[in-house]
C-alpha cells in the first residue's frame, strides 16, 4: 500500500500548492463532525499542525505510517487521538478529524482539471489517509485502554479506607463488591494499618457489600486469619438479615469469629474486650 | 554457629529472632530457652519475628515446638511482631499456627502476658462485666 516516490512527491505538491484551502475546508469538516464541542480555534491549531506534520513526513519521503520519517506525524496524531478521548468523543469523531481531508482533497482536486491521473492519485493518497486513520483508531482505543485501566486502579484506591476509630481500633468499611483483587488489597490495607497503629482490634463492616457468596466469605476468612496470624482480633460487622439468611443457607461457617449486627455493636464489643465502660451514663427510658 | 539471644525483662524473657533458622540454630535456641525458663522461673516468653521475612512451615513447626516447651515448664509464650506479608503468605499457604499466641508487637505481648497470669491467678472475671453491660443495654 506504500506510495511510489513519484506519489509522494506529486502528494507533497498538491499539499503545498493548496494549503490554504485545504487546511480551510478540512477544519471546516471536522468542525461539522465534531458539532462544535471542541473551539474553533482549538481545532484549527490541531488541523494545522497535524496538516503540517503530513507535509513534513511526506517531504522526509515517508510513504506509510509506519515509515521513521513520519515519527513526528505519528505523535502528532496519537496525542489528538489521546486528547478526543480523555474528553469524550467517541471514536468515530476522533475518526473523521481525519478522513475529512479526503473529502477536503477531493474537493481540491475537482477545482483542477480532473483526468485518469488525478484520479489514479487520489486513490494513492486516499490509501495514505486511510492508514493514518487506523492509526488514529488505536491510538484512540490505546488511550481509552488507559482511561479506564487508570480509573479502575483509583476506584481501588478510593473503595479501600481504613478508619481509625478508637485508640487500639481500626474499622475498614467496605463498599462495593469484594473480588480476588479488591480482597486482596483490603487485606494489605488493614494488615499495614494494624502495623502503623499498633492496633489490636480491627472491625471489618460490609453493610455495602452487596451480595456475600462463598468466595466472598473464604476472602474475609483469610483477612480475618491473617489478622489473628499478627495477634490482632477482628470482628465482621454490618451484616444484613439477607445476607444473615444467605450465609446460613450456603453453609457458610464463621467458626470463633465474632460476627456483629451493627458497626456500633462492633465497637461496644470491642472497647468491652478492650475494657472500656461501654455503660450509657444517664439513659433515661432504660 | 549462630544462636539467638534470649534477654530477661523483669519476668518475661524476650528472644528476637534476627537470623536465618536452621536445624541447628532452632535446636540450640530450643536448648537455651528451656534453660533460662528453669534458671530464672519466668513464666512469660516473647518471640520477636518482625526480622523474619520468611516464615515456612519449619519456622512454624519450631514456633510451636518452642511455644510447648514453655507450656510445660509453666510459661506462656506469645509471637510478635509478624509482618504483614509473611501473615499473608501463611494465610495463602493454609498454615495457621495453631495453638501459637500472638500480639502486635512486643508492648502488646507484653500486656498480653501480664494479663493472661492475671487472669490464670483468680484476679478477675471477664465474663461479669458482660454481663453487667448486656443488662445496661
Amino acid at each position: 500500500m506504500a506510495l511510489g516516490t513519484d506519489e509522494i512527491g506529486r502528494f507533497a505538491g498538491f499539499l503545498k500548492e493548496h494549503e490554504a484551502a485545504l487546511v480551510e475546508s478540512w477544519s471546516h469538516r471536522v468542525a461539522d463532525g465534531l458539532r462544535g464541542r471542541l473551539s474553533q480555534t482549538e481545532l484549527n491549531r490541531q488541523i494545522e499542525e497535524l496538516f503540517r506534520a503530513l507535509s513534513e513526513a511526506l517531504d522526509g519521503g515517508a510513504g506509510t505510517v509506519e515509515d521513521p520519517n513520519a515519527a513526528e506525524l505519528r505523535a502528532v496524531l496519537s496525542e489528538l487521538s489521546r486528547s478526543r478521548a480523555r474528553q469524550g468523543f467517541t471514536s468515530t469523531e476522533t475518526a473523521v478529524s481525519v478522513f475529512a481531508l479526503k473529502d477536503a482533497l477531493l474537493a481540491a482536486m475537482d477545482a483542477r482539471q480532473a483526468d485518469a491521473g488525478t484520479l489514479r492519485d487520489f486513490i494513492a493518497f486516499s490509501a495514505l489517509i486511510d492508514e493514518l486513520g487506523l492509526f488514529t483508531f488505536a491510538s484512540y482505543a490505546a488511550a481509552r485502554e488507559e482511561l479506564i485501566a487508570d480509573q479502575a486502579e483509583e476506584l481501588l484506591e478510593l473503595a479501600t479506607p481504613v478508619v481509625k476509630l478508637w485508640e487500639g481500633v481500626v474499622a475498614v468499611p467496605l463498599v462495593g463488591t469484594l473480588d480476588s483483587a479488591r480482597a486482596q488489597v483490603v487485606m494489605e490495607r488493614l494488615l499495614d494499618a494494624l502495623v502503623t497503629t499498633g492496633s489490636p482490634y480491627a472491625i471489618i463492616d460490609i453493610t455495602g457489600v452487596p451480595a456475600v457468596d462463598t468466595q466472598v466469605a473464604q476472602h474475609l476468612l483469610k483477612t480475618v486469619v491473617a489478622a489473628r496470624l499478627m495477634g490482632a482480633d477482628c470482628i465482621i460487622s454490618g451484616i444484613r438479615p439477607q445476607i444473615a439468611q444467605t450465609i446460613v443457607a450456603l453453609g457458610i461457617e464463621f467458626g470463633d469469629i465474632a460476627t456483629k449486627a451493627s458497626l456500633a455493636d462492633a465497637l461496644r464489643h470491642v472497647l468491652r474486650l478492650s475494657g472500656v465502660d461501654t455503660r450509657r451514663n444517664g439513659r433515661k427510658d432504660g | 554457629m549462630e544462636r539467638v539471644p534470649v534477654l530477661k525483662i523483669g519476668d518475661m524473657l524476650l528472644v528476637s529472632i534476627q537470623v536465618d533458622m536452621e536445624d541447628q540454630t532452632a535446636l540450640n535456641l530450643q536448648e537455651d530457652l528451656a534453660d533460662k525458663i528453669v534458671a530464672t522461673g519466668c513464666r512469660g516468653v516473647i518471640i520477636d519475628i518482625s526480622a523474619l521475612d520468611i516464615v515456612d512451615s519449619f519456622v512454624g513447626r519450631m514456633l510451636a515446638t518452642i511455644a510447648g516447651i514453655s507450656k510445660v515448664l509453666d510459661a506462656e509464650t506469645v509471637v510478635v511482631g509478624m509482618r504483614p506479608a509473611v501473615a499473608i503468605t501463611l494465610v495463602e499457604l493454609g498454615l495457621s499456627l495453631p495453638g501459637i499466641r500472638t500480639a502486635l508487637n512486643v508492648e502488646l505481648g507484653m500486656a498480653l502476658l501480664a494479663r493472661a497470669r492475671f487472669e490464670a491467678e483468680g484476679g478477675g472475671d471477664a465474663g461479669e462485666d458482660d454481663e453487667t453491660v448486656a443488662a445496661a443495654s
